[in-house]
């Protein structure tokens, strides 16, 4: 019998997949077409104090492999988090992550702190979403705001397990990564979009509102994956490794790569099936390489 | 485009749509929003335009071709009531979504339907069967009245001058203009009418958060960290079809 859990800090995930926060929703969005009990872990849409209305549309394009989005973190807001989203996601034998994103230190602090408190499992710390103005990825690309920003938020937490989403627009992701574990991060989540354009040549205008967007899905796999690479030669917390993952073999990529875990974003909008299939397709690649733990496979890149 | 389905047990009601993969491969990545056209015994029609990648490899698909879809999905058209006179328009390609709406209510809908040319106007047969009067137009005038559908609607008016004293229910889909000249036209005629959308979307279900539509801003007690902005509706699952008095033009 092959075990598929792993160990993030101190949460248990029974399986080595989760949802990556933005592409998921809330979860119930996706719980009438699959289980999700099946999921290691849901990460929800990147959550702010206030609500945030989004910026306007046009809000995504469609590239070569991949997708441009510029949503400019759209969320219901803490409030409403906690009073009709959290409840609904409890009644699932999932974990449940929460990516916070703040205006400010204190911001942050005070998202972390109530979520600390309602019991959720882990909070994902959103430096680098390159789609809102003030605070995410500012956060994320100075080093001294993310080694102050990471330790201040696990001084006020309690329960919940510490994770920091990391920016792929600095030139070091490796020494970003060993920022965020030295100030106290628990694990680290690589990678988010890479920023992007796209352009109607008739028109001449940006084909997102925005001009610039977050590209994503296939497209980005080899460069996530050699920062997951990086990051896993730097640090010795765990990764959960994420950026255009679209089955089990490039799910197991990432594993051997160095990721504990990894997420699924994009994927989902083409398949809502793609995290339990994948799940089913590294249980059977376990089974194939007689592996009886799924850590035996983690960082297992033979690079000699 | 006909789909057959061995698990189409939940049949798509009038404004509903399907999310469908045009493509093997990652190229294109995402599945394209279509509507309902038209109900089979075994499965459904999709009526789309020819437009950019994924279209162009529909046109090229052979018979018997397998492709993915999610369905059916959104809210549909509110079915008129046994007093209202349903009052059905489309533009273009937006004919896919009224098209079954008018079917489901033989002889009963006045139907007014433009495009840029007569090549361009589908089921003209079906529909002049189905509805209880049908109204062409075309930019060039090579079918119909040369005009728009809002000529077609103030001729309609004027010709039936009891019409605007019938409880009218419209329905539209189509361009964004035409949408909003029809919104306009029947919030000034205080007739109830409802619109379904066109928008780029990823999902489908409401997870993306792409296929965002401004909506007018309802009073509420916490403050959003954006006041000055407009507040988003999602086509996908809030729609597509909405309530004209709803949207923020």
């Amino acid at each position: 019998m092959s075990r598929l859990d792993v160990q993030i800090g101190s949460m248990h995930l029974k399986a080595p997949v989760v949802s990556a926060s933005g592409c998921f929703g809330y979860g119930e969005e996706y719980s009438e077409f699959i289980d999700l009990n099946r999921l290691g872990a849901v990460v929800v849409k990147g959550i702010s104090l206030k609500p945030m209305h989004g910026n306007p549309p046009p809000r995504i394009c469609e590239t070569p492999c991949g997708m441009l989005n510029s949503i400019g973190l759209q969320n219901v807001g803490l409030k409403v988090f906690l009073k009709e989203k959290l409840p609904f996601l409890r009644t699932f034998d999932t974990k449940v992550i929460v990516n916070i994103l703040g205006n400010s230190l204190k911001d942050y602090e005070k998202l972390a702190r109530s979520l600390d408190d309602a019991g959720v499992d882990a909070i994902e710390l959103n430096v680098s979403c390159p789609n809102v103005r003030k605070g995410g990825i500012w956060f994320g690309t100075d080093r001294k705001m993310l080694g102050k920003l990471v330790s201040a938020i696990k001084a006020s937490l309690q329960h919940s397990v510490l994770i920091t989403k990391l920016s792929p627009t600095v030139s070091d992701i490796g020494e970003f990564a060993q920022i965020a574990e030295d100030a106290g991060s628990d694990a680290v989540s690589l990678i988010n979009t890479i920023p992007g354009m796209a352009i109607d040549i008739n028109t001449r205008k940006p084909k997102i509102r925005n001009i610039i967007g977050g590209l994503s899905g296939p497209a980005i796999k080899p460069i996530a994956l050699r920062m997951v690479h990086e990051t896993y030669k730097s640090v010795t917390i765990p990764i959960i490794g994420m950026g255009g993952i679209m089955n089990a073999s490039d799910a197991l990529e990432f594993i051997i790569a160095g990721a504990t875990a990894v997420a699924v974003g994009t994927a989902n909008f083409i398949n809502p099936l793609t995290t339990a299939e994948i799940i089913d397709g590294i249980s059977n690649f376990m089974k194939q390489e007689n592996l009886t733990a799924l850590n035996d496979l983690t960082g297992s890149l033979h690079d000699g | 485009m006909e789909l057959t389905s061995p698990e189409n047990e939940n049949q798509a009601l009038p404004g509903q749509f399907y999310m469908l993969g045009a493509g093997q491969g990652y190229d294109p990545l995402l599945k394209r929003a279509f509507s309902l056209f038209r109900n089979t015994p075994d499965g459904f029609q999709i009526l789309y335009r020819i437009q950019g990648r994924g279209t162009s490899l529909m046109r090229d698909m052979k018979a018997g071709t397998s492709v993915e879809v999610l369905g059916p999905l959104g809210r549909p058209y509110p079915e008129p009531s046994k007093k209202q006179t349903p009052l059905v328009i489309a533009g273009g390609v937006g004919l896919a979504s009224v098209f079954s709406l008018v079917e489901k209510f033989p002889k009963q809908a006045y139907m007014l339907y433009g495009a840029r040319s007569g090549e361009d106007l589908f089921s003209v047969t079906e529909l002049r069967d189905a509805a209880r009067d049908l109204l062409l137009s075309t930019d060039d005038g090579s079918l119909g009245k040369k005009g728009t559908v809002m000529d077609s609607l103030h001729e309609l008016v004027s010709t039936h001058a009891t019409l605007l004293n019938e409880r009218l229910i419209m329905y539209a889909c189509g361009p964004e203009q035409m949408l909003r000249e029809v919104s306009q036209f029947g919030m000034a005629h205080n007739i109830q009418t409802y619109i379904s959308f066109e928008a780029h979307m990823a999902c489908g279900v409401g997870a993306c958060l792409s296929c965002a539509v401004a909506v007018k801003k309802k009073k509420s007690k916490q403050k959003s960290q954006q006041d000055n902005q407009p507040v988003y509706k999602k086509v996908c699952t809030d729609g597509p079809v909405f309530d004209a008095r709803e949207i923020a033009w």
